[in-house]
């Protein structure tokens, strides 16, 4: 695995394929991003390299400790890579790591809903809306059977919080690259909320055609 | 960045600005199989729709005496020219009671058009 890249959500849109096609994209601002650290086997127990993406105003000590000489960032995260061979600490990483074409996840924290019914949270029919019914419009029905069990079972399906949570999608297509602007178009919906935080890596489940 | 930088909308200059009302003649790519080739389509603009990159706009003529609509997005690479045969003046933004109405009811009168500079003599 190579590292990814991190970015910004900045919305939907749609642009033409070449047939005349219309897809739908989400532009993502994504990069630069810079090492701020290689972590190795024998140091950290496991492999990644830390990137820093967008600018921080202020930094706490110990932030600035950490990344003395490399800039300020808002945001630092930690990529898993196989090969650590070519990292290095304040190497940059943009969006030419993708090209058109490619297949990537994209991890992101989904759009909170706060203490949601089941309706919205499970896909629960409600009752009816007529035939002398009251207050029954978006209850959940039975939740279980009598006394026997007697209670109610684990893991049943029940309103509670949703949302907000770290999401990623998986296999979606690079429709555009542009490096000038450090943008990505990708095709299909990406989680989170607009301004959200994303991280794009080339896709773990789709093989890769390489460069 | 601002949504609206994200892309550029290049206006297709053989797209000539219409409005509902006018009568139009749409020169547009479709496949067969693996052949492209154009086809014309000719008749009165009864809607525009959308906004940002998905502006459409629908034209509606009679063929062997049955009302056809098509749509096409304004912006989209298969439009080869939409030229105006003829611009109409109407009241409305959406001409959807053309549909229910043929020959003499469906006339659209013609808007007033600048009038020509003389000619010299």
């Amino acid at each position: 695995m190579d590292t990814g890249i991190i970015g910004k959500k900045l919305g939907m849109t749609q642009v033409f394929a070449e047939d005349g096609q219309a897809v739908p994209v989400t532009a993502i601002e994504a990069g630069p991003c810079t090492i701020v650290q290689v972590k190795t086997q024998e140091n950290d127990g496991y492999q990644s390299v830390q990137l820093g993406f967008g600018y921080n105003k202020r930094l706490n000590k110990p932030k600035t400790g950490h990344l003395k000489g490399l800039g300020s960032f808002r945001t630092l995260r930690e990529f898993r890579v196989d090969d650590l061979g070519s990292y290095e600490v304040g190497q940059q990483i943009d969006v030419s790591i993708f090209s058109e074409g490619d297949i990537v996840d994209v991890t992101g924290k989904s759009r909170g809903m706060g203490f949601a019914g089941g309706v919205k949270r499970h896909h629960f029919h409600g009752g009816p809306k007529t035939h002398g019914q009251s207050d029954r419009h978006r209850a959940p029905g039975s939740i279980g059977a009598g006394t026997t069990p007697g209670r109610v079972l684990k893991g049943l399906r029940m309103a509670g919080h949703m949302g907000n949570e770290r999401v990623t999608t998986q296999n979606l297509k690079v429709v555009r690259v542009d490096a000038q602007r450090n943008l990505l178009l990708i095709r299909g919906a990406v989680p989170g909320a607009k301004n959200g935080l994303l991280m794009i890596r080339h896709a773990r489940k789709a093989p890769r055609k390489e460069a | 960045m601002d949504m609206r930088e994200i892309q550029e909308l290049i206006p297709n200059p053989a797209v000539e600005d219409m409005n509902p009302g006018d009568t139009v003649k749409v020169n547009a790519q479709i496949r067969e199989g693996d052949r492209v080739r154009t086809q014309t389509f000719q008749g009165v603009v009864i809607k525009k729709g959308g906004g940002g990159p998905s502006v459409s706009f629908t034209v509606r003529r009679i063929a062997h005496g049955v009302g056809v609509e098509r749509t096409w997005m304004i912006y989209s690479p298969l439009l080869q020219s939409v030229e105006i045969v003829r611009r109409g003046k109407v009241r409305r933004a959406k001409l959807f009671y053309l549909r229910g109405r043929s020959a003499r009811d469906a006339r659209i009168k013609e808007k007033d058009r600048p009038r020509p500079a003389p000619k010299p003599k």
